[in-house]
């Protein structure tokens, strides 16, 4: 028996058509042949499959003729829930709105950088240098013009900032900020009794903002032996420190503490200090209390309260150093501490002899 | 108007088990027409289109159609319920295959788990796309034979008249080849 005749006979057997005798004879055929009766299964299998399939498409046939008769147009514009119009613009335009922003906070980024408001000098940290501001100096010269209609006409230097320094030796070289000096070269400095001194500046470290003067001026004697020491190591936190300086005509005392060993931005240049402190400090001591320098001030955060910075001590004894090699003589540093057991009223005594107002007039 | 009537009508949930199974044509009519605009704001209002609503609608049907014929559906939420939840899975199914799936979707009815109901469904997919596959494969005459045959319920007699056989052993010898490679397309298909 051929397969097409097989499958006919499977078929025939399936659909029921055999009379009783071809059924007898057929079952008998297949339960001892098992290929058979695996056909017979396959085949079931196969038209069962196809009956699925023939159902399916006649089912989707009725199901599209069915919807072909419902106005699905109209339908879904009463269904469709219409969003509020900046979420319709956002899903229409999102791409274009997406370019447009980041262009525009490009713009804005490459603004600001060219303005320089991504330098944080600028918004929030404020040298200490005193400022005599421009008005004050018109002040004067509408006073020198008026006084001029009555007395001899004089002349008046108006300086251009005033901060503080202090002696580094006694033969007069005297540290303080590079942002006080700046490029001037007219420099003078003022000691506690009042008498003005021409300095020159002989070093500058604009990076780290020391600035060494040394006073070249005929009536200019010396000092006598500095009292302290500089400190060359590390200061702990929460050690109790002080400065005198000058941010007015009359030096000033201030006194806190050294609150973290970083400046601004984690500056490893600067200490930061609780001392409260005013334009004019610049340039002043950082004095620990047992007489030895151990920072400058130099700056004031201005949008946090008691925030201030010293530059630290090793940076300005690595500033002496190069002044010794650029003139090649030894700078020697005092050695011995005759503050150390002083309380802080003596040891102001003593220290208020050393420290200058530092006056810087324009060229 | 008696017509007009019916097919406004939500019909009830029993009257469409029933009407499935005696394979009415109104109660169809009437449960596509009544629960199509439910779907629809689903599927146009989460990244769809009305095409879209209509294949997934058709699918939904046909799996309750299938459920209810081979007997083992039972109502145990309302169909409306049904027929919402599956929709929403098969859905969310298309919308993560076209990675359009923005994570969340907008529901307008209840919904219940409805995960094995669509893994049946899939299995006989499967088979249909097969069978679908086999027929392509088959070619002219033998494609109009079987389905008019298998498909059509036509008998032999016209089927030899309609291709021009001589006599009805001519055109049972052809349909049987047929059916043979049809069977070889179909189960030798990967």
């Amino acid at each position: 028996m051929n397969d097409g005749k097989l499958l006919e006979e499977i078929e025939r057997y399936l659909n029921g058509e055999m009379n009783a005798e071809e059924r007898k004879q057929f079952e008998a055929m297949s339960s001892s042949d098992a290929a058979i009766g695996q056909k017979i299964a396959e085949q079931k299998e196969f038209l069962k499959v196809l009956k699925q399939y023939s159902e399916r498409l006649a089912l989707e046939e009725r199901l599209n003729a069915i919807h072909d008769e419902i106005d699905v147009h109209t339908l879904a514009d009463e269904l469709i829930v219409h969003p509020s119009g900046i979420v319709r613009l956002w899903r229409n335009h999102h791409s274009k709105i997406s370019v447009a922003a980041s262009i525009a906070i490009f713009v804005a980024m490459f603004a600001m950088f060219i303005s320089g408001t991504f330098n944080n000098h600028d918004a929030k940290y404020m040298q200490l240098a005193r400022k005599v501001g421009s008005i004050e100096s018109q002040t004067n010269q509408l006073k020198q013009r008026v006084a001029q209609t009555t007395t001899k006409p004089g002349y008046h230097i108006v300086d251009k900032f005033r901060a503080t320094g202090f002696a580094i030796t006694a033969d007069g070289l005297i540290a303080t900020n590079y942002h006080v000096v700046g490029d001037n070269d007219s420099v003078y400095v003022q000691n506690a009794a009042g008498k003005l001194f021409k300095a020159k500046v002989v070093f500058v470290a604009p990076k780290t903002d020391i600035a060494i003067l040394k006073i070249a001026d005929t009536a200019f004697k010396g000092l006598a032996a500095i009292p302290y020491t500089f400190k060359r190591s590390e200061s702990d936190l929460a050690e109790n420190v002080y400065t005198y300086g000058y941010p007015q005509d009359s030096p000033v005392y201030g006194r806190g503490e050294l609150t973290s060993s970083n400046g601004l931005n984690g500056d490893s240049t600067n200490y930061q200090i609780s001392i409260p402190l005013n334009p004019g400090n610049s340039g002043g001591p950082l004095m620990d209390g047992r007489g030895n320098i151990i920072g400058i001030i130099n700056a004031k955060e201005t949008q946090l309260e008691g925030v201030h910075f010293a530059i630290k001590s090793s940076y300005l004894l690595s500033a002496i150093d190069s002044v010794s090699k650029e003139d090649n003589a030894k700078v020697l540093l005092n050695t011995k501490n005759s503050m150390v057991n002083l309380s802080t009223v003596q040891q102001l005594k003593k220290l208020k002899n050393y420290v200058f107002m530092v006056k810087v007039y324009d060229k | 108007m008696v017509n007009k009537e019916t097919k406004s009508t939500v019909p009830t949930d029993s009257e469409v088990i029933l009407g499935i199974l005696n394979n009415s044509e109104s109660v169809l009519k009437r449960l596509y027409v009544a629960y199509f605009p439910m779907v629809l704001q689903l599927i146009i209002n989460n990244n769809g289109t009305p095409d879209d609503a209509k294949d997934i609608y058709q699918e939904a049907i046909i799996i309750l159609y299938n459920k209810v014929k081979a007997g083992d559906f039972e109502l145990s939420s309302k169909l409306k319920t049904f027929i919402y939840s599956i929709c929403r899975r098969l859905w969310l199914k298309r919308l993560s295959q076209m990675s359009r799936y923005g994570g969340d979707i907008k529901d307008f009815h209840d919904y219940a788990p409805v995960d094995d109901e669509l893994e049946k469904q899939s299995d006989m997919d499967v088979q249909f796309s097969k069978m679908n596959a086999a027929l392509q494969l088959l070619g002219e005459p033998c494609k109009t034979i079987m389905e008019d045959f298998y498909i059509h319920n036509r008998s032999m007699q016209d089927i030899c008249e309609r291709f021009g056989y001589t006599n009805a052993d001519n055109a049972k010898t052809q349909k049987y080849k047929c059916l043979q490679r049809l069977k070889k397309l179909f189960f030798h298909q990967k």
